[in-house]
């Protein structure tokens, strides 16, 4: 298990757990009433330290190295799922993977940013950050699924789009406007969820969409913390601060109406049941679809539209 | 005797050379150290008459550039607010205060209404010298707006962009107006109305990733910053110097995300022509062909 450092106190208490069990497998002792005082009180302090998180802290847990990415749901929700390829044009981008498959009986096409679960994996992911192929091959597969009236859902996990020379020779910032562009006009479905880190205009290169979800330990922002930090305040240390000031928590983003629903996650974060996170994104994802389908496309997508057109904070003067 | 010696004698340091001019009367050219008086310089387009730098203009200079004389600003009426208590080293509420005051502008984009070869135009144009030309709501919805009037007047439409990004003092408001601005633009589209998106120094960040990158004609100044990411961050992740020339216009041109890079003056001969070859009612119906063969 790893220990975020605001979970230390926890650390402590899971020690005392394995000790106790380990004197009773040796001794053949009766400790169940020892592991029961400390389950409860495991419990009431995960209570304590979850209920109260800080921005930061929602930043930390969202890069939980445990959490469950992308292919994780996919491969928990979907009785069949075919992983497809390449943006016809380049190449393909590990940092984004998409395909076809069948949820709760039905057809989707899913698309989500993929990290990686070991050092060499994350590095095959380029942890999580796309390059232009990335955002065309969520395209070509959204056209895909238009052509064969499949609903998209995306998955969003990302610190970023990548900053790299050949990203930007490529096009980094059409590739995104493109798929902003092609998205506010497609016409199915989209279901958008934050499932782990929504930074800036490489979390929105594929998070337009009807509905809008994220997952309660989560964060959406138009920058980083970190880099946020760097420009405004001119230094590296000042995350925690610019992770309340962007006010960047589901909380806040639902406040603002820029989303539509908090996913609950189990006490301690997604990763501490994964099969339960599955379950609930599977089941929700069902009734959001379900919602949806009864709706005419063309309304839909003037509903789209508008929802977008909405969102903004000014005063009009007289 | 001193620690230090002359070598030679007199001022050495060339009159061309010489730094500080008093503001309003000359002008050193940040590219070449030229200078010039303010009225050769305006008269030139504020392009270097040495070294061709195009120097940053404000939004009301391309208004007078590219209109046919008189033209009017829309929307005035909105502006920013501070809605998030967004405090850094200083809080979002004075910066915009102090920035409306230094500029004499609502926000980083200015929007008007005027003749183009007589046609109308309406023109959304950003000002760099406002937070950086920055985007919050502010400008999302002026561009939003932009488009609903060029819907009602059914006339083609332009954004003259140069930012360094989204707002950060926005927040996930910011973001969004990417979003915003994207899916507003389909409307255009769907209508059969030309969006002509103009770069100049510097394009960069949510603004370049959303509407600066999706104009039916894309095109550009000569030599301007265009990009995602910035120059410094991508070297701090690829930790390698950038080439030369690296996302300047003419690269972007090369790569293919530009359709042609524009000479300052020559740009009012430029917007004439793109509004007069997507002119309205272009193809004669089959029948009137017919009853002309």
């Amino acid at each position: 298990m790893v220990f975020l450092e605001f979970e230390k106190p926890l650390e402590k208490l899971y020690e005392q757990l394995d000790k106790i069990n380990q004197i009773a497998e040796d001794g053949d002792i009766d400790v169940s009433d020892k592991v029961a005082e400390l389950e409860q009180k495991i419990a009431k302090r995960k209570k304590e330290i979850y209920s109260n998180l800080t921005g930061w802290q929602k930043v930390q847990l969202s890069r939980h190295p445990e959490r469950p990415y992308t292919l994780h749901y996919i491969e928990g929700m979907c009785k069949s799922f075919i992983e497809l390829h390449g943006d016809r044009a380049f190449g393909d981008d590990t940092a984004i993977v998409g395909g076809i498959g069948i949820i709760n009986d039905t057809s989707v096409v899913i698309i989500g940013h993929q990290k990686g679960v070991n050092t060499k994996l994350r590095q095959y992911r380029n942890f999580g950050m796309a390059n232009p192929e990335g955002y065309r091959k969520a395209l070509r597969l959204m056209k895909l699924a238009e052509r064969f009236n499949m609903p998209v859902v995306t998955l969003i996990d990302t610190p970023g789009a990548f900053p790299g020379l050949e990203a930007e020779e490529r096009g980094q910032a059409e590739a995104i406007a493109r798929n902003l562009f092609e998205m506010a006009q497609l016409r199915v479905p989209i279901l958008c969820y934050v499932i782990g880190e929504g930074a800036s205009g490489g979390a929105l290169g594929i998070g337009l969409g009807d509905r809008i979800f994220m997952m309660e330990n989560t964060w959406y922002s138009v920058i980083s913390p970190e880099s946020c930090s760097s420009i405004l305040w001119r230094s590296w240390d000042y995350k925690e601060q610019a992770a309340e000031s962007l006010k960047l928590t589901p909380a806040h983003m639902l406040e603002f109406g820029l989303i539509d629903e908090i996913i609950k996650e189990p006490v301690g974060g997604a990763h501490n049941d994964k099969d339960k996170i599955i379950k609930t994104l599977k089941s929700h994802i069902k009734k959001e679809l379900n919602n949806l389908a009864s709706k005419n496309i063309d309304t839909l997508i003037d509903e789209r539209i508008a929802k977008y057109a909405k969102m903004g904070e000014f005063t009009v003067a007289k | 005797m001193g620690w230090f010696k002359r070598f030679t004698d007199g001022i050495q340091t060339a009159t061309k050379n010489k730094k500080e001019a008093p503001d309003g009367l000359w002008h050193k050219c940040k590219s070449c150290n030229e200078t010039f008086t303010f009225k050769e310089l305006k008269d030139n387009f504020f392009i270097c008459p040495k070294c061709d730098y195009h120097n940053r203009i404000g939004s009301h200079d391309y208004f007078d550039l590219i209109f046919d004389g008189k033209f009017h600003l829309h929307f005035e009426e909105l502006k920013s607010k501070d809605f998030l208590s967004f405090t850094d080293l200083k809080p979002y509420d004075e910066r915009l205060t102090a920035a409306k005051e230094k500029t004499g502008l609502g926000d980083a984009i200015t929007v008007a209404e005027g003749k183009v070869a007589k046609k109308t135009l309406v023109v959304a144009a950003m000002d760099f010298t406002f937070i950086g030309g920055s985007m919050g709501s502010v400008v999302g919805e002026k561009i939003s707006r932009g488009i609903d009037l060029a819907l009602s007047l059914k006339c083609p439409f332009m954004i003259i962009s140069k930012s360094g990004g989204a707002r950060m003092m926005e927040s996930a408001f910011s973001l969004m107006q990417m979003a915003k601005t994207s899916a507003k633009l389909t409307l255009l589209a769907k209508a059969g109305l030309p969006y002509f998106s103009f770069m100049t120094d510097p394009t960069t960040g949510g603004v370049t990733a959303s509407f600066a990158m999706l104009g039916d004609v894309n095109f550009s100044e000569p030599k301007a910053l265009i990009g995602f990411a910035g120059p410094r961050v991508i070297k701090e992740t690829i930790k390698k110097d950038l080439p030369e020339g690296f996302q300047r216009s003419e690269f972007l041109l090369e790569h293919g995300f530009l359709d042609f890079i524009v000479h300052r003056s020559e740009l009012q001969k430029r917007m004439k022509e793109l509004m007069l070859i997507f002119k309205k009612d272009n193809q004669t119906t089959p029948t009137e062909a017919q009853q002309t063969a």
